[in-house]
């Protein structure tokens, strides 16, 4: 097994599986229909990006595991996502903020994936790279409505970003094993697309009329297993009825 | 919340060189995010290549109390639907 491969594959598809059952628990509680479909869209594009990304990485492992078994069989300390797409929803603004970072991050991330030596992977990215393309306007748009809106939604919009800026640095952290994928021309170097990322958040923030905050005391660990405690309620939610019902078939 | 905000019609273009055909309506603060919330309730089982959003307000429509004097008169001019020529077996599509 290429275990390299394997885990870059499970970092791809956790974010996607964790961000998109994240997105899922405003179903019902959107603050109108049409949000709470938009909401819904996002994440089932997100679902969708998982199965493909988990569905390889299960081939890659070759132990006969597809993308439900690794989704809802696996401990939270095998997860590979990073920690902001683990965090709560908070508010819809606090939603928004964190869609708009890892979106912004994942459109740069996947445009640089069409070009992977990978097929696979290059075809994944092709794919999901529209959709992400959305998503990010999308978020970007309610940022700059909340932050540029009434006293209260620009309030609002500063404390949503204020949770996740510890959480970006990790978004483009790099280990010796992304590095020797991105030497095989396999994975993209997210240091790379670093600059391009803050241009853009800058952008929108300015336009929001909100201020782009740096972390001092950045945190991560997701991408080893280290998580919050936030994850292990989110998998303990997701994952009952599959462990309870091995056979449970929907 | 959206209550608040206005109600616009949406029109899906299902294909190419098909028409717009209404397709329902969302509310939305502005044309921009009316479009975005077309797209997510109404486009979202592939059915549409395009999308028009109109303000409800927008749209003149017709009297109901007049339906009579508007609609009822066309049901005696049968003479004006072309059913009474003799078609060529060759024509199709008619």
């Amino acid at each position: 097994m290429n275990e390299h491969l394997f885990q870059y594959l499970l970092r791809l598809g956790d974010d996607s599986l964790i961000l998109g059952q994240r997105l899922t628990e405003w179903c019902g509680h959107a603050p109108t229909i049409e949000v709470d479909l938009s909401l819904s869209n996002l994440a089932l594009d997100l679902i969708g990006q998982t199965t493909l990304f988990l569905g390889y990485a299960g081939e890659v492992e070759g132990k006969g595991s597809d993308a439900d078994r690794l989704a809802f069989h696996r401990d939270a300390e095998d997860f590979r996502n990073c920690l902001l797409v683990e965090q709560p929803n908070g508010d819809f603004a606090q939603t928004m903020a964190r869609q708009f970072l890892f979106s912004t991050q994942s459109v740069l991330l996947l445009d640089a994936l069409t070009q992977s030596s990978d097929a696979r992977i290059a075809e994944i990215a092709a794919k999901a790279v529209k959709e992400v393309r959305y998503h990010a306007d999308l978020a970007a748009d309610w940022v700059i409505r909340l932050g540029d809106g009434t006293e209260e939604s620009h309030a609002r919009m500063v404390d949503g970003l204020d949770w996740f800026w510890r959480f970006v640095d990790e978004m483009f952290e790099m280990d010796a094993a992304e590095t020797a994928l991105v030497q095989q021309g396999i994975a993209v170097d997210r240091a790379a697309i670093r600059s391009a990322f803050d241009a853009r958040v800058a952008a929108t923030l300015s336009e929001a009329t909100l201020a782009v905050e740096r972390c001092d005391w950045p945190l991560g660990g997701g991408r080893s297993g280290r998580h919050s405690e936030h994850l292990s309620r989110l998998l303990a939610e997701m994952q009952v009825l599959p462990r309870a019902h091995t056979d449970a078939v929907w | 919340m959206s209550k608040d905000w206005p109600l616009w019609e949406v029109f899906v273009r299902t294909r190419g060189g098909l028409d717009h055909r209404h397709a329902g309506s969302v509310h939305a603060p502005d044309a921009q995010m009316a479009l975005r919330h077309a797209r997510d309730t109404y486009t979202r089982r592939m059915e549409g290549v395009s999308l028009w959003v109109v303000k409800s307000t927008d749209i003149i429509a017709s009297d109901p109390a007049q339906a009579g004097e508007l609609f009822e008169p066309a049901e005696s001019k049968i003479y004006r639907h072309p059913t009474f020529y003799e078609l060529p077996d060759a024509v199709k599509h008619m």
